[in-house]
């Protein structure tokens, strides 16, 4: 059996749920053990455990968490060396990225990115122009590493009972250099991005930042929902980061996307074609998010956004 | 400061991207400086300007990478070296990686700067085992970057807000679009970047062998995406806020 290593990025104690799905697919496919590196690691260890990791590599060591990439590229190269293993598969989480990046140079292993299906442990299934085609991608020699966007797979309990092994955390001075001195970051309230049932989302055509309060108006009224944007506003300031749906953004697979004077670029479309439903207002006939809606509005998205607050608002009654 | 800026030729974003034996067609395709690696070019200018030093353009691309480094050097960087190799076509990230790595350990350098990820292929880890391969710490996604001390201090765009990280030189940088806003190449610099040192390079030159350099990853298949197709569209008269909200009542979603 070949076998996978699935890196875990744990935050505030909880497991990445796009790693769990990674997890869910690798160990169709091989035995896949898991490793969860810095403080939270053990708690998270018990999740990946449930989802059929066969061992869990852990430290709680905060060097990991307090120092960019390179003590967890060490201890991972220190596992590759140990155990021999034929994948080593993150998510695109941007820690993920860095670390698998080094890896990569570390080892001398070639890499694939963007990966949304495996067909086996050593093709890899990559969205190239925007996710307009896919490519199948053979990758040679051990380790392989692939990065695979969250929502490729649905991940699935088994109740597995991995052990434990801890992994030691003794990176040497130069490889300690690059630290998070600050953190500004705060969790977004309201129903997650990626997990909220309807997604109403906004871009340039909302004309300037005040106007996202509609927006999340919008979102209130509904209930269940979370408020997206696109890159464009997200560069403009309109918006922080969290919110951005695309390629280097969240992807998302709502029941319902709604979209408010958003063109429809393919770096965007990557993000949401995933959508059961897909409902977008637009001034412009030609724009080419009317390509893919189901219902498509050719219209103000500032005169139609109050009205249809209050129309929800009296269906909601 | 010797800045090194990483910058990549890409096909026109504009135009449909084409594909031939599993590979990006990049030969006589009309190209272009990735507007991603602009920023990166503007950073190492605005450092260049507070800091004083050099700013090298490393490319590795077809013969036509050309056009993107003369766009840096004309928005004012000092010199460029594009390494060309037809054993190049195909290379992966990590092969890419060597070949910078290559190139520019060719000099002294303080920092390199790269963009995030590039548009055409945005495997956006190239950068970090550029990092790896030249053993310097990195810090990526910067949506700030300033020196302070002998180091840096980088704002790092996280998904819920940013993270401040403090880094010894040398040491690799990856920019956001949100970092700066690139200037435009003036008349004076369009004509400037004519006489600017150019280095062409190939792999001999760098001393690579054709295992290093032999990309470990092939496309064995190209498949279409599933095409959302278009639905009903209809133009508001007034009445759309309301179909919007029956269409919200059939999804079950109100
Ligand atoms: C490498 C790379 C990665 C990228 N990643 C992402 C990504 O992750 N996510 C992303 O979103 N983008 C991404 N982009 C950017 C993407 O290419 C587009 O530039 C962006 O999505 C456009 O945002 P927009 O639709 O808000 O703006 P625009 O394209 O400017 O569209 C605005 C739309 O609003 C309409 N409009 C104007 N006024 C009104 C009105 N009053 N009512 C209704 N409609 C109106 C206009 O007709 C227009 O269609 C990426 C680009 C690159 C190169
Ligand atoms: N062939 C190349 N030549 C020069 N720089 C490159 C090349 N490929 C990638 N880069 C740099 O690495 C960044 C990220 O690229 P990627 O990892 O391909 O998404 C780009 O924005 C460039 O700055």
């Amino acid at each position: 059996m070949a076998r996978v290593l699935v890196y875990a990025e744990v935050a505030d104690g909880t497991v990445d749920p796009a790693a769990l799905e990674v997890l869910t697919r690798t160990r169709e496919l091989g035995d896949a053990d898991a490793v969860a590196l810095g403080p939270g690691a053990t708690g998270a260890a018990d999740v990946l455990r449930r989802y059929g990791a066969a061992r869990v590599f852990a430290s709680e060591d905060a060097v990991f968490s307090d120092c960019v990439a390179q003590p967890a590229v060490l201890a991972l190269e220190g596992l590759v060396r140990e155990h021999g293993f034929d994948v080593v598969a993150f998510t695109t989480g941007y820690d993920s990225r860095d670390i698998a990046g080094r890896l990569s140079g570390r080892l001398g292993a070639t890499l694939m990115s963007n990966v949304v299906a495996l067909p086996s442990l050593d093709v890899a299934r990559a969205a190239v122009f925007g996710g307009s085609r896919f490519v199948d991608v053979k990758l040679e020699g051990a380790p392989r590493i692939v990065l695979v966007r969250p929502k490729s797979f649905e991940a699935r309990e088994c109740g597995g009972r991995a052990e434990v092994v801890t992994v030691a955390a003794d990176a040497p001075g130069d490889l300690v250099t690059a630290r998070r001195v600050e953190r500004h970051e705060e969790a977004a309230s309201g129903p997650k991005l990626e997990d909220a049932p309807v997604v109403v989302s906004g871009g340039r055509g909302l004309g300037e930042a005040a106007n996202f309060e509609l927006l999340e108006q919008l979102a209130d009224a509904l209930g269940d929902a979370a408020v997206g944007a696109t890159r464009a506003v997200v560069d403009a300031g309109w918006v922080p980061y969290s919110k951005q749906i695309g390629q280097t953004g969240t992807t998302i697979k709502p029941t319902v996307y709604l979209a408010f004077g958003i063109s429809g670029a393919t770096q965007h479309v990557v993000g949401m074609k995933g959508a059961k439903r897909i409902v977008a207002v637009n001034r412009d006939e030609d724009a080419p998010i009317f390509g893919l809606a189901d219902l498509g509005v050719v219209g103000d998205a500032l005169e139609i956004l109050p009205r249809l607050i209050e129309e929800v608002r009296a269906r909601k009654g | 400061m010797n800045i090194v800026v990483c910058v990549k030729h890409i096909p026109d974003p504009n135009l449909p991207g084409e594909m031939r034996d599993g590979r990006l067609v990049r030969e006589g395709v009309q190209g272009t400086l990735d507007p991603g690696d602009e920023f990166g070019v503007e950073a190492a200018l605005q450092l260049e300007e507070a800091h004083g030093g050099e700013v090298t353009l490393v490319s590795m691309g077809p013969p036509a990478a050309l056009e993107a480094v003369r766009k840096g050097l004309s928005m004012g960087a000092d010199r460029a070296v594009i390494v060309s190799d037809d054993a190049l076509a195909g290379a992966d990230a990590l092969v890419t990686a060597r070949v910078l790595a290559a190139a520019i350990r060719r000099a002294p350098f303080d920092l390199v700067i790269a963009g995030v990820e590039s548009t055409d292929g945005y495997t956006g880890t190239m950068p970090s085992t550029l990092a790896e391969l030249l053993g310097v710490p990195q810090a990526t996604f910067a949506r700030r970057l300033e020196v302070e001390g002998a180091g840096l201090r980088v704002e790092r765009q996280t998904a819920e807000g940013y993270q401040v990280i403090a880094c010894p030189l040398p040491a690799l940088v990856t920019v956001t679009a949100g970092v700066n806003e690139p200037r435009y190449p003036s008349f004076k610099g369009i004509m400037a970047a004519k006489k600017k040192p150019l280095e062409s390079l190939t792999l001999s030159d760098l001393g690579l062998s054709p295992d290093e350099t032999a990309a470990r990853q092939r496309v064995v298949e190209v498949v279409d995406a599933e095409e959302r197709k278009a639905g009903e569209v209809i133009r508001d008269d007034g009445s759309a806020a309301a179909r919007i909200a029956d269409f919200l009542v059939e999804a079950k979603v109100i």
